[in-house]
């Protein structure tokens, strides 16, 4: 069990339940979230639930990745501190991308390039520092990165970079006993959905945060969340693209 | 998770739009919108008060941080989305319990304090609004209003037991106790009639501080009102004293056909119920959650009663006119066939509540589940309030769906005192019923 956390974009629901995890456990958490007033609000919720130490930083990965190094400000915060969550994203909105370019370069920006540097960055000082247990990189990417499809093509092509970025990385360090670890969640039940009618295919952040936390002490590979994801996209990665082009997903 | 109901499923009504809310330093213009709001924690409420046909309803359940428990002064601090199965998750575990609770811990703070909600400790505790120190409120106009019983206490008071109606509550305050374990020490004392329950009850309320009673209704004559008085108290025990066991949860998933509940497998269930405890007086030791949620591990337990729904009927009557309105409500129930698959009884202590709609006041409480059979059960209820009535009793709101104005305006005398603290753009079904 990692003692010490530090999460990219906090203020997610998956993201704040695997903090709330942690922090019942008494670990040590270095959050970020765009506002200081959401920083404050979670570092006393995280507090209050029984977190050892809580460090926050105002971070906005649209713009910040390019201009500061995020896990060397963790590592002068908690220099322990060997397991990071990158949680942060959109969920594009594919109409208004296939119309706009510049939104659709921007939500590709924050949902795989600033992901991309934020890794790098923890890649490079995970590679080069000794730590008490097996550090560990951990990404939530999403089912919809398994396959291009016609209605959400742009939050897809983003995860998809993600996915096969981490497939890389993780093939690199294995060498040097790091962790990779992939998340696949399906529908979840977040403020991000709010607006798409449910049905019982969603799941709860509590349900996913608890399946994040198991991979992430396990050092699994990939995980989907919930796991029958796994069969669904099998199946739907199987379907040949002459056959795939014509149905409506 | 997308159509929202209230927990008795009936009235079924459409919403303008549902406004999620997540962060309070974010809320939304209410001011600007064009319909009328209103907060909606996990849907509890059994009738229209959680609703808003037409309006708008703002969704409170992923507001629910924690702001700081100070383990010293007893004092926790949340946002009002927080349910109360999240908030022990996180005080059992110190030696902590909160002040009150219901039948569900499914509910929310913002939830509890709307309905200034009552439980099985009502007799030595009061209500939970008792023990709110302060709230804050969010208005339709932007403003963020402080309350207290020493900061505008008028909407304090209006706002405990308000039904949501006053404005948002965004955070609460509210004092929490200290327990030696998770456990309970449980007695229960069979009662062969409701004469004997009122006995019972007189001699074992101060023992326990915590005390429901589940009476058979489905039996006529003789035993007419025979249940069990369950009394119980937090005990110290050896090791493990915090520990969660395990809980077997099960859900019901699909609702079940309506004639499930018939009066054949009520009777059965109530008669197992009480012949289950073939002693006259048992005493054992039990964890908080069957102890005070024995409802809650069944997920979706309302879809028992089938697609239309159920009303639950919740009076409260004082102990002058107890005895013999008790017998009167029980006797009707048990002649109309439609016997309830819960009913409990319960006596109300004479600590004042809050609120100026609180609906506890001093007497007995008795509650009943009847599955919605239209015309023939809303006749029954209409004969139940004529009883009421006529023993200067009244309903609880956030049970009802279908109570008279002139019933609910006649018992609630604060009620035009109240009207003045209304948010002018909240409203509900249930507001809307009573004020037209």
């Amino acid at each position: 069990m990692a003692t010490s956390l530090a999460i990219i974009g906090a203020t997610s629901a998956i993201a704040q339940e695997v903090a709330r995890i942690h922090a019942s456990r008494g670990a040590s958490l270095f959050v970020t979230a765009r506002s200081p007033e959401k920083c404050a609000i979670i570092k006393a919720d995280l507090l209050a639930r029984g977190a050892r130490q809580v460090d926050t930083a105002v971070f906005d990965a649209q713009t910040d990745f390019n201009t500061r190094d995020i896990v060397r400000e963790i590592a002068a915060a908690q220099p322990e501190c060997c397991a990071i969550l990158i949680a942060h994203g959109v969920l594009s909105d594919n109409t208004l991308c296939a119309g706009d370019e510049h939104r659709a370069v921007s939500d590709f920006t924050i949902n795989a390039t600033s992901v991309i540097a934020v890794c790098t960055q923890a890649a490079r000082w995970y590679e080069s520092h000794t730590f008490p247990s097996t550090p560990c990189i951990a990404v939530i990417s999403s089912v919809a990165g398994d396959r291009g499809r016609g209605s959400n093509y742009y939050y897809g092509a983003a995860k998809g970079a993600v996915t096969i970025f981490l497939q890389g990385l993780r093939n690199r360090l294995f060498k040097k006993g790091i962790h990779v670890v992939t998340i696949k969640p399906g529908f979840v039940d977040t403020p991000m959905t709010a607006h798409i009618p449910k049905n019982p295919l969603f799941a709860s952040p509590q349900n996913v945060a608890r399946a994040i936390v198991r991979a992430m002490e396990r050092g699994t590979d990939v995980v989907y969340v919930p796991g029958f994801w796994r069969y669904v996209m099998l199946i739907i990665r199987l379907i040949p693209e002459r056959v795939f082009k014509r149905l409506g997903l | 998770m997308s159509r929202i109901e209230s927990w008795g499923r009936t009235p079924q009504v459409q919403h303008r739009d549902i406004v999620n809310l997540q962060w309070r330093d974010a809320l939304p213009d209410i001011g600007g919108m064009s319909e009328t709001v209103l907060p909606f924690g996990n849907g509890r409420s059994y009738g229209d008060s959680c609703l808003n046909d037409g309006g708008v309803l703002l969704r409170t359940l992923a507001m629910n941080h924690l702001i700081s428990i100070d383990e010293e002064a007893l004092l926790v601090r949340c946002e009002s989305g927080i349910t109360f199965a999240e908030l022990l998750s996180v005080l059992v575990p110190r030696g902590l319990f909160v002040p009150v609770t219901p039948g569900t811990k499914m509910l929310t703070v913002g939830g509890a304090i709307a309905n200034d909600v009552h439980g099985k400790n009502h007799h030595s505790a009061g209500t939970f609004g008792c023990h709110v120190t302060r709230f804050e409120l969010y208005r339709s106009d932007g403003t963020v209003k402080m309350c207290s019983p020493a900061e505008n206490p008028e909407l304090f008071s209006a706002t405990i037991g308000g039904l949501g109606l006053t404005g948002l509550i965004t955070w609460a305050e509210f004092t929490v106790i200290r327990i030696p374990s998770a456990f309970i020490r449980q007695e229960n004392f069979r009662f062969a009639n409701i004469d004997e329950y009122l006995a019972t009850s007189r001699e074992h309320d101060a023992v326990f501080p915590y005390v429901v009673s589940w009476i058979d209704c489905s039996v006529r004559g003789k035993g007419l009102g025979r249940g069990i008085y369950m009394g119980g108290s937090f005990t110290p025990v050896e090791r493990d004293a915090f520990n969660e066991p395990p809980v077997r949860t099960r859900s019901l998933p699909v609702e079940m056909p309506s004639w499930f509940l018939n009066t054949l497998t009520v009777r059965l269930f109530n008669f197992g119920f009480y012949h289950k405890q073939w002693r006259r007086h048992s005493r054992f030791r039990v964890h908080y959650n069957p102890f005070f949620y024995p409802l809650d591990a069944i997920h979706g337990w309302n879809k028992l009663y089938g697609r239309a729904g159920f009303y639950q009927y919740q009076c409260v009557v004082p102990y002058a006119t107890a005895p013999q309105a008790l017998h009167e409500l029980l006797r009707t129930t048990a002649k109309s066939g439609k016997a309830s698959f819960l009913a409990v009884l319960k006596n109300f202590g004479a600590m004042s509540s809050p609120g100026m709609l609180s609906f506890p006041a001093e007497g007995v409480t008795l509650s009943m589940d009847f599955r919605n059979e239209g015309g023939a059960t809303l006749k029954l209820m209409n004969e139940l309030d004529t009883i009421v009535r006529s023993a200067g009793g009244r309903l609880y709101p956030a049970k009802d769906a279908r109570m008279s104005k002139d019933h609910f305006l006649s018992s609630n005398p604060r009620w035009d005192e109240f009207r003045k603290w209304i948010d002018p753009r909240f409203s509900s079904t249930f507001y809307r019923r009573m004020a037209d």
